[in-house]
């Protein structure tokens, strides 16, 4: 019964999101304030039964039903509650209905929030969230219906695939969709724009929030699934440029170079064009993305979908969205003229040198991402693009980018004074000198990389904190007059540096933890040690053992520093029943310093066993610079400027009709 | 300096840069294209030994042997096998009889050294270039036993 229920809400909710996609565009276009006036409503009402849909088929989860087809294929009785849950989105049905119900919640957010927007943009935005709705509907109710009915009911379930039994996984999906769905609204607002003809800087104020939104979210889903990567497929790396990571980190590239873009549009009134274009292509990565990852096109844990029908759908829906919206784009952007003069040595300067190289470090993944498929598609000819081919293109791109962080935001706007930027970045300067010869001394110019790396993360680290102290007079002025100051500076302000300043926690993690690693290979036997970095690691054997819903070997280590034990690790090798299934559980100890990590292989007792070691120095600074620069945009996001309460169209009309 | 002059500089320096970096992309991208070869690929275009390209087939049954971290095995597309070594932990999925990937050189005699065995996430998945390489071979059965199950079992 309630399955059926569930399945009646995503119909009426397909019929809502019908009413919410074509009357309010009607209706801003005729100036009919009846029609203009139904897209809250329908936004609002189409998230309620969406998210109905999704609790039904949540409880039918929980309550492990399995004369639910989708339920019978993806859960077990056996299974922990939480992976009970997150099995409602570990799977192809079910992680569409996640997608849809963020998009209406961002929907029915704008329709809540958006009271000072004015009535036609309002209703153009939500038209157009409502026609995004009206696509995935349809392609959960006619290709993917998760409610779909078996009889008669089998008594117990397929169970979950191991590997994503995991809570870092059971998050990560929601997270990555809440980016990837959030990058709608900016979408919706820009076509919304393009329909009204019309960009100025209150539009880029109600559009950055969304915007930073979804950023945020998108950085902790990406940051979630490397440290899965990290810690569950047990070989130690934690991002591998497979076409799963690339789909989720190219929205990510578009979306930080829009969230910067949109600053200049705000400020200075002009980039209008770019930052358009930009929106309409991150929310189309974002698409991209889901089509890549859900398609079937790459084959990898993430492509539940093999049926073709659906991956026929989903590109006709992509060619639809981007073909449209770009089409659109062609025909009104010429009207998008900015006001602004360009000067190169300026804050707006800089920040349209972050967007070019974020533009074409996105485009070259894109490159490395689509080519094999396509190559594939046209004579069948199979080849891939290595990890090699990202590391050699994203380092030179990234370098500029990440120097530059440090002097754009000394940089004034319209006519910035390069000279005293970087006199003012004289302990920065300092500090990557200092880098550099530690640098030096402890690997006698060994690695170029790793002396890139330590100089550019001193050099953004102090360079973010430079800025910080000028704006606070950190010693120019008595202690009580910088307090206040800092008291009073935006929370813009502190979200910029506290991403910077994550970015330059990232650069660190990468270099040490790539340069400074210790691996060992071998076969050990009981009693054996062997040194790795700084610490020194006994096997002590492997016993048996046996978990919930899986049994294991698992292999003991008594990790020793300078003679004392200090920690005990427990690799494992994991035998799940059902479905049945072998999976590796690292053992990791982390700390701020390094991580201590091992995994145990096959073997027995007379030849040994293959075990894999790690010292991995710092490597979790990688991920917790990620969550700083999330935890900064989240600041950003508190700032009073961009609540969505704040100032209206009028006063830069008034300014502009001053000029 | 007039204004025009400046932003003709301006546009001219950001061209030259997108050059750069279009041409930095380019030639990365040559330089590390990896080509997927069947083991009758290998046997009938005389690869060079030395150049990096991924093998993929099914693990000859049987083939396996194990020494310490070593492991040699032999991949074939039931037309063609080579011998494959690998040295160090294997991923969970590697079986006897199982669909792998592998990337890796030839060595001088014509046995592929593997860097890496690629791990896959279920145990019923047959990677794609093996299912057409397969097919190419003329060996592809329907039928044959988990080879068409590409889809977990019961959907």
């Amino acid at each position: 019964m309630i399955p059926e229920l569930g399945h009646i809400a995503l119909i009426l909710a397909l019929c809502l999101a019908l009413v919410q996609g074509v009357l309010p565009l009607v209706g801003a276009a005729r100036g009919m304030p009846g029609w203009i006036a139904l897209g809250p409503q329908a936004a609002l009402g189409q998230a309620v039964l969406v998210a109905f849909a999704f609790g039904c088929l949540t409880y039918a989860y929980v309550t492990s039903d399995f004369s639910v087809l989708n339920v019978a294929e993806n859960s077990h009785t056996l299974k922990p509650m939480l992976y009970k849950v997150s099995g409602v989105w570990g799977n192809h049905e079910g992680s569409l209905l996640l997608w849809i119900l963020i998009l209406v919640i961002f929907g029915a957010a704008v329709a809540a929030f958006g009271r000072n927007l004015p009535a036609t943009l309002k209703a153009r935005v939500l038209g157009i969230q409502g026609l995004i709705g009206v696509g995935f509907l349809s392609f959960i109710l006619f290709t993917s219906n998760p409610f779909n009915r078996l009889l008669p009911a089998p008594l117990e379930g397929n169970g979950l695939n191991p590997l994503l039994q995991d809570p870092g996984l059971a998050f990560h999906p929601p997270f990555l969709y809440l980016g990837y769905v959030g990058f709608s609204v900016a979408f919706s607002f820009a076509v919304a724009a393009l329909i009204e003809g019309r960009v100025d800087p209150a539009w880029a104020r109600w559009v950055r929030p969304w915007t930073l939104a979804a950023w945020c979210f998108l950085t902790i889903g990406i940051a979630l699934g490397s440290w899965w990567a990290y810690y569950e497929l047990g070989w130690g790396g934690w991002w591998f440029w497979d076409p799963v990571e690339n789909a989720s980190f190219m929205p990510w590239l578009a979306g930080t170079a829009l969230l910067h873009s949109a600053i200049v549009v705000e400020k200075r009134d002009t980039l209008k064009s770019w930052t358009v274009l930009l929106a309409i292509l991150t929310f189309s990565l974002s698409l991209l993305g889901t089509f890549l990852v859900r398609s079937g096109v790459i084959n990898s844990v993430h492509a539940f979908a093999t049926d073709p029908t659906r991956g026929v759908f989903i590109l006709l829906f992509l060619v639809l969205v981007v073909g449209g919206s770009l089409a659109l784009y062609a025909f009104r952007a010429p009207a998008l003229q900015g006001v602004g003069v360009f000067a190169p040595l300026s804050r707006e300067g800089a920040l349209v040198l972050n967007n070019l190289l974020l533009a074409v470090a996105c485009a070259a993944v894109l490159l490395g991402t689509l080519y094999p498929i396509a190559l594939d598609a046209i004579n069948g000819a199979k080849v891939s693009v290595g990890p090699q081919y990202f590391n050699a293109v994203f380092i030179p791109l990234t370098t500029p980018l990440v120097a530059a962080v440090a002097i754009g935001p000394l940089l004034a706007w319209k006519r910035g004074d390069l000279a005293a930027a970087l006199r003012r970045l004289l302990p920065a300067a300092v500090a990557m000198l200092i880098a550099l010869a530690i640098g030096l001394w402890l690997l006698d110019g060994r690695s170029f990389m790793a002396l890139l790396g330590l100089g550019l993360t001193a050099w953004l680290g102090i360079g973010a904190l430079c800025e910080l102290a000028l704006r606070i007079k950190l010693f120019a002025a008595p202690a009580s007059e910088t307090l206040s100051r800092a008291r009073g500076l935006p929370r813009a302000a502190w979200g910029m540096t506290v991403a910077h300043l994550g970015v330059a926690l990232l650069v660190m993690g990468i270099t040490v933890s790539e340069i400074w690693q210790v691996e060992v290979q071998q076969v050990m036997k009981p009693g054996e040690t062997v040194q790795v970095g700084p610490v020194e690691y006994r096997f002590l054997g492997v016993e048996p053992y046996k978990g919930p819903n899986y049994t294991a070997q698992r292999g003991r280590f008594e990790v020793l520093e300078q003679g004392r034990v200090v920690r005990e690790l427990r690799p494992a090798q994991r035998r799940y029943q059902q479905p049945p299934m072998e999976t590796t559980e690292a053992a990791i100890s982390p700390s701020l310093l390094g991580d201590l990590y091992a995994v145990v292989g096959e073997g027995d007792a007379e030849r040994g066993w293959a075990v894999r070691l790690y010292w991995k120095p710092l490597v979790s600074w990688i991920w917790l610079g990620a969550l700083i620069m999330a935890l900064g945009g989240f600041l950003s996001l508190s700032d009073r400027r961009l609540r969505v309460g704040a100032p209206a169209r009028r006063r830069s009309e008034a300014a502009a009709a001053a000029e | 300096m007039t204004r025009k002059r400046k932003r003709l500089l301006a546009v001219l320096g950001l061209l030259s840069g997108l050059g750069i970096a279009t041409a930095l992309v380019l030639s990365a991208f040559n330089d590390n294209l990896v080509f997927f070869h069947s083991p009758s690929d290998v046997a009938e275009k005389q690869l060079p030994a030395g150049r990096l390209f991924r093998l993929g087939g099914l693990v000859e049954a049987g083939s396996v042997k194990k020494d310490g971290l070593n492991t040699d095995f032999i991949v074939t597309d039931l037309r063609a096998t080579i011998p494959v070594r690998y040295t160090g932990i294997l991923p969970d999925l590697f079986r006897e009889g199982q669909g792998v990937v592998a990337n890796g050189r030839l060595d001088a005699e014509g046995r592929f050294v593997a860097t890496e065995v690629l791990a896959k996430h279920d145990e019923n998945y047959m990677p794609p270039e093996v299912a057409d390489a397969l097919k190419k071979s003329g060996q592809w059965h329907e039928k044959s036993g988990d080879h068409t199950k590409l889809v977990k079992p019961g959907s």
